[in-house]
């Protein structure tokens, strides 16, 4: 479970998935950094990712850590989007684990992706839900 | 000025649960539900879906179809619910942050039952016309709980539907014409703070809450546009049931071709104040240049909120930019049995 005040550090990428463009190469790193890793160069522009993809490869997860307890079993997925970059996501609306398959068209969706039982902050991001409607 | 919806978009969750199921639970009559009601199943929101996350999906829909509005240009954002995640804290900068809006921009939340979501698009509709910000939205979505084994948990449903509101005339695709609004102090439903569930009025919600608004409402409306039924396309009205939206509408004098289209509540079930103005999406998919709308919401409490909407010649180009709302309502579904239902709208009481 992260901090409301990291989490919210963090919106830009994580409400809108802006990612950095480096300057220098043209690479695009999400989440975004202060470094390029590939060419060292510090000077980056800002660009939103695209919402569409495929599943690179997944695990489920079903001993889930505090604050996903109804979300179990929780599938991950490294997914590739369609400029090539790769990210780590959860997917959702999969009542069947057995229905993932690597190579599966998914789109980005705004969803909540953990909440602090009841009283506490509720954190948004984007999970990657099977394409086709 | 001319003003109108420049971009329009609804979210469906994919999970449904069928009438059936529910009645299994309870003992009752499914067949006579389903006759009663006219409902045969409904959509559930998943751990992860609520109020916030539709709504932000139904905006990119609308920003999909609005031809390039700059989001940052976006004035004014209204999101009307009666559940809203936060009892303390809106919904609307979640959504307004999501779609890159902010920091420059009016939010509030609103909530009238299920006549929220219209009052989110009268507002942000004035607004434009008011020369006070360039691009509004008005949102309407539930995620809207009945008790286990009341009536209501038949129906309560989710989804949510978005309209941006602008001035320019080569944006927009379907004008409004005119609204008028009927508006009375009638305790048919009430939820109090701090408790799970609605309680209602039983058979009082019908006629003097219901049916007395809507019609109420729709005839005011066209009697100060100087319209009658047959000079409309479509007409939509709130869909607390398959039953009431078809009832309503044929007293008033509408025909069954030109309500079939609005009518999602019985795959749909009731979302509440997403209701009306989803279906009004519905319609929006399939309307031709020139078609006559009337949409007419109903909140408990009770209101009515009327609309005149003219569809424009820009809407053939838009349908197709963003999932259509009946391809989201029967393409893609996962059925849940009760169990997974229960759990999925937090009826089973956890660990602390
Ligand atoms: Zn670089």
């Amino acid at each position: 479970m992260f901090s409301p005040a990291r989490a919210w550090r963090e919106f830009p990428q994580r409400y809108r998935l802006e990612a950095a463009k480096c300057s220098g190469c043209s690479k695009i790193l999400y989440p975004p950094r202060l470094v390029c890793p590939e060419c060292g160069g510090r000077k980056f522009t800002q660009e939103a990712l695209p919402r569409d993809g495929k599943v690179v490869t997944y695990t489920v997860i079903r001993v889930p850590p505090a604050g996903f307890t109804e979300q179990t079993p929780l599938p991950l997925a490294l997914v590739e989007l369609t400029n090539g970059v790769r990210l780590m996501v959860q997917i959702g609306d999969v009542e069947d684990p057995e229905s993932l398959e690597i190579g599966m068209p998914v789109r980005l969706e705004f969803r909540r992706i953990s909440w602090d039982g009841e009283a506490g902050v509720i954190f948004y991001g984007h999970k990657a839900v099977r394409a086709g409607s | 000025m001319t003003i109108g919806i420049v971009g329009y978009g609804a979210f469906i969750p994919r999970r449904r649960i069928k009438l059936e199921e529910i009645a299994k639970v309870w003992g009752a009559d499914a067949p006579a539900y389903k006759r009663g009601l006219q409902l045969y199943e409904k959509s559930v929101p998943g751990a992860d879906e609520d109020t916030v996350t539709m709504s932000v999906e139904a905006t990119r829909n609308a920003l999909a179809r609005s031809g390039g509005v700059d989001p940052a240009d976006i004035g004014a954002l209204y999101i009307g619910s009666e559940s809203h995640p936060y009892a303390v804290k809106p919904s609307g900068t979640i959504v307004a942050e999501a779609i890159g809006a902010v920091p420059a921009l009016h939010v509030a939340d609103l909530e009238f039952a299920c006549k929220a979501g219209t009052e989110s698009l009268f507002i942000a509709q004035s607004l434009v016309k008011a020369g006070e910000v360039r691009y509004a939205v008005g949102i309407g979505a539930d995620t809207s709980q009945g008790a286990p084994g009341d009536a209501l948990e038949y129906s309560a449903a989710a989804g949510a539907s978005a309209f941006i509101f602008g001035g320019d005339e080569d944006l927009i695709v379907a004008e409004i014409v005119d609204s008028f609004s009927w508006t009375t102090d009638t305790p048919d439903f009430w939820r109090r703070e701090y408790m799970h569930y609605p309680r209602h009025g039983s058979r009082f919600t019908g006629e003097p809450a219901y049916f007395r608004h809507s019609m109420s409402s729709a005839r005011g409306m066209m009697a100060k546009a100087g319209m009658e039924p047959r000079d409309f396309a479509y007409a939509i009205f709130h869909q607390p049931n398959g039953k009431f939206p078809m009832r309503v509408g044929k007293k008033l004098g509408f025909t069954h071709e030109q309500l079939e289209t609005g009518w999602l509540s019985p795959w749909l079930g009731n979302t509440y104040s997403g209701a009306s103005p989803i279906g009004l999406t519905a319609v929006l998919d399939i309307a031709s240049p020139g078609d006559l709308i009337l949409l007419t919401s109903f909140g408990s409490g009770a209101g009515s909120d009327s609309f005149v909407i003219r569809v424009t010649g820009r809407i053939s180009e838009v349908q197709d930019l963003a999932p259509k709302t009946r391809a989201q309502l029967d393409e893609n579904k996962i059925y849940l049995e009760y169990g997974a239902y229960a759990k999925l709208r937090g009826k089973i009481r956890m660990a602390e």
